[in-house]
């Protein structure tokens, strides 16, 4: 008698489901999932290795191009494990810009993964919709860094520099009628702080738009409920963290466990899921937008009353300004040995963690009192999902394996690192 | 008209017409019908390419962008230019396939699509062949049209192309069955199996369509149809994020044109079809507003004829591109779910109440059947 075997398909790694470089092994009996095995490391750029070999301040630019869907907030997770190590203290107003940056970047994160999931289970719309408001955040990593994606703007110490005072503006074209250019740059007249606040005002009634797109949705509903359900349990034995651990019910929130910068006096509920499938974490990620909104506008609003240093004084660490340079011997010194030498860290090892828009994003940083890391380790989020794809496919369907790659939300910059 | 056309002309024209009539009534007959098939294959092929554009231009607008708008003015060149793309593109034939089905099943996909067309009254004497088996024949030439996704599935040896040609196939067989028990409601309703008698027999108004009478059944049609052509959200078929491209997924430039063409006639097809069937056909919405004809320019609104049954298509093309923009994909077993277990009970049922309610005469289901 012939041996049935079951049909093996290879789902990658160039797939348009595949959010990047993702392989996937399936064991298909007809559309059934009996089994999915994930090979990662297609994307393995030996980040960890090439931030041995570098002063500590040049590897920031590496964090931004880990999880590059959420890039300020991977420079966070470095620059505390420094801070730690180092012993500075962080001006009030750079906790407060970095608390506000985190957060625009969880909705920039989660615009993408709500975009991206959409298009998955084929919801077309709703992709073009978040990338629409995707693109004013886009242009608030500009104004403040000077480059949309891989913005390197926070600092042990601090922030780069301030936030600047104005927008960049839409220049004229052809394609564009003076009405049209006139209305786009309406809400550039003022600071960044300005175009931040009128994105919080707008923002909610944007999420309420791929909300009717979505939430109701009877197809919608059909491909996410009770797909891939992990329970609490299983969840926190399997490393979930962040939307993932909160959409099986668990409320676990770095931000209010264990407070980083200023989350302990920003206002902020964490949103949790009941059944801990796919549609719970698709409404706890976009309350969790919801959230972010909330939290920036309250840094929006205190930013603009307390003006003060964005960087610590401290100028072994942090450069000295332009001005002080040129007439100050002292600050002159400074200067050459960070910006060749860069700074030595005292010997001892740091954890940091930060609640990044996929879950705890952890730096640990081995310390041997030279100016370069001994050994650093990158916690992803994306990594411990990503080794739950086999449980949580099986027994589907294969249109459903789609759906739980979205769920996942994984980036392959932080997976393979 | 002697004064419009030179004299010459009108002497070339009787002779030409002299010499044509002199012909065997065989070549006569040829000649008209050559004709006829050229003039709608022609109008289907260039309705089915601008419909492309349009969708473009619509789902764009949908989706808070602009859609094609640089190849001729406000881009209305642009299915041309994809045309010329596709036809100077290779065609990849993939060494581990049957390479004659492989070639074949393009043109099985879209043969069907456009000979469907030899029934369809397009007003109340234009038709290619004005069959009294015509529903028959649609509905078989329709189920024909399944044969060339599944043997280009089959003939690529792709398991992604193959997984996409077994969805289609259980697809099809489910929608089919839903189809035809709808189609069964429109015969009992319209007494005939002659496309023009079905739009004959809806003549007096929207009130006397089918639309109203057959409600369910056309829902039901009409979803059927958007399955039957693997669009959105019904494309498992295709499943993009799923399995690629699905049944197309090794095909490329002329031989991938055809099953584009394909889709998009059957989706035009479809569109017509339901027009006829449920939507009165060319007949006018507003048949027996006479007031209207006393206001110049808007008399075509109350006459019948093609102008309107164009309008009935575009209006159902754009509901297409509308489901397109706006629904998740469908699991592929969620498709069969609601062929097998909603759609097929929903006819039958409604076949029995029409059966009596159009016996008792009531309402608007008297003068049915009769």
């Amino acid at each position: 008698m012939a041996e049935i075997q079951s049909y093996t398909m290879n789902f990658g790694p160039q797939h348009p489901a595949a959010h990047g470089v993702l392989r996937l092994v399936l064991e298909i009996e007809g559309e059934t999932i009996q089994k999915a095995d994930p090979h990662v490391g297609l994307l393995h750029r030996a980040t960890e290795k090439l931030i041995e070999t570098k002063p500590y301040n040049q590897s920031i630019g590496y964090m931004d191009r880990l999880d590059y869907v959420s890039m300020m907030c991977n420079e966070h997770g470095y620059v505390m494990a420094i801070e730690k190590l180092l012993g500075i203290e962080v001006p009030t107003r750079a906790q407060y810009i970095r608390v506000m940056f985190d957060e625009i970047t969880r909705i920039l994160n989660h615009l993408m993964w709500l975009g991206a999931h959409g298009l998955d289970i084929g919801a077309m719309t709703v992709f073009l919709y978040c990338f629409r408001e995707r693109e004013d955040l886009m242009d608030c990593y500009e104004a403040v860094s000077g480059t949309r994606m891989h913005a390197t703007y926070y600092r042990p110490g601090g922030v780069y520099r301030d936030l600047p005072d104005s927008m960049p503006k839409y220049a004229e074209s052809k394609y564009r009628s003076k009405k049209v250019l006139d209305r786009m740059n309406s809400v550039r007249e003022g600071s960044l702080l300005d175009f931040i606040e009128d994105f919080t005002s707008r923002f909610p009634a944007c999420v309420d738009e791929y909300e009717t797109l979505l939430t109701d949705n009877r197809i919608w509903k059909q491909r996410t409920v009770n797909i891939a359900v992990v329970s609490p349990e299983r969840a926190m034995q399997l490393g979930f963290t962040g939307p993932m651990l909160r959409g099986s019910g668990v409320e676990w929130d770095l931000r209010k466990k264990q407070p980083y910068d200023v989350y302990d006096r920003v206002d902020f509920d964490i949103p949790v899921g009941v059944n801990g499938d796919c549609y719970d974490r698709y409404l706890v990620r976009v309350e969790e937008m919801r959230q972010s909104n909330r939290i920036i506008k309250q840094c929006v609003d205190w930013l603009r009353d307390n003006p003060g240093p964005v960087m610590a004084e401290d100028h072994k660490i942090t450069p000295p300004t332009r001005v002080e340079m040129k007439d100050d011997m002292e600050s002159l010194i400074h200067h050459f040995k960070l910006f060749t030498e860069g700074y030595c860290v005292p010997e001892g090892e740091s954890y940091a963690a930060v609640e990044h828009p996929k879950g705890e994003f952890g730096v640990y940083i081995i310390s041997d009192g030279a100016n370069k890391p001994y050994r650093v380790k990158i916690r992803a989020p994306g990594f411990a999902h990503l080794s739950a794809m086999s449980e949580m496919v099986e027994g589907h369907m294969l249109a459903d394996v789609v759906a739980v790659i979205g769920t996942q939300d994984i980036v392959f910059g932080e997976v393979d690192r | 008209m002697g004064n419009l056309v030179p004299q010459f002309l009108l002497n070339w024209i009787d002779w030409g017409m002299g010499v044509f009539h002199s012909l065997p009534d065989w070549i006569q007959y040829l000649t008209i019908t050559t004709w006829k098939i050229l003039f709608v294959l022609i109008a289907v092929i260039l309705i089915v390419a601008f419909s492309t554009y349009f969708e473009r231009k619509v789902i764009g607008s949908m989706q808070a962008r602009v859609g094609p708008n640089r190849v001729g003015p406000l881009g209305l060149l642009q299915p041309f230019a994809d045309v010329i793309k596709l036809l100077i593109k290779e065609v990849v034939v993939p060494s581990q396939s049957n390479k004659f089905l492989f070639v074949i099943a393009p043109l099985l996909s879209l043969i069907p699509a456009l000979a469907t067309w030899a029934v369809i009254p397009l007003n109340d004497w234009y038709v290619i062949a004005d069959i009294n088996a015509g529903l028959l024949y649609v509905l078989a030439l329709t189920s024909v049209g399944v044969y060339g996704v599944i043997l280009a599935g089959w003939a690529t040896n792709s398991k992604y192309a193959l997984l996409g040609a077994m969805r289609s196939a259980a697809q099809i067989v489910a929608y089919e069955i839903a189809m035809g028990f709808a189609l069964v409601g429109v015969l009992m309703a319209g007494g005939s199996l002659n496309l023009g008698d079905i739009v004959a027999k809806q003549a007096g108004g929207v009130s006397h369509w089918f639309l109203l009478p057959l409600f369910p059944l056309f829902v039901v049609y009409w979803i059927s149809g958007v399955a039957e052509t693997n669009r959105a959200p019904f494309d498992v078929a295709e499943g993009e994020s799923e399995i690629v491209a699905g049944f197309h997924v090794e095909y490329s430039g002329v031989a991938f044109a055809v099953f584009f063409l394909a889709e998009y006639a059957n989706m035009v097809l479809i569109s017509t079809l339901t027009a006829i069937f449920f939507f009165g056909g060319w007949a006018s919405p507003f048949e027996g507003w006479t007031f209207l004809n006393n206001i110049p320019w808007l008399a075509w609104l109350t006459a019948g004829g093609l102008h309107w049954l164009f309008i009935k298509m575009c209006m159902f093309m754009y509901t297409f591109f509308w489901f397109r923009a706006t629904f998740p994909r469908y699991r592929y077993d969620q498709i069969m779910r609601l062929g097998w277990k909603i759609f097929i009970p929903v006819t039958i049922i409604w076949i029995a109440v029409e059966g009596a309610m159009a016996w008792f005469q009531v309402g608007p289901w008297s003068g049915l059947g009769a």
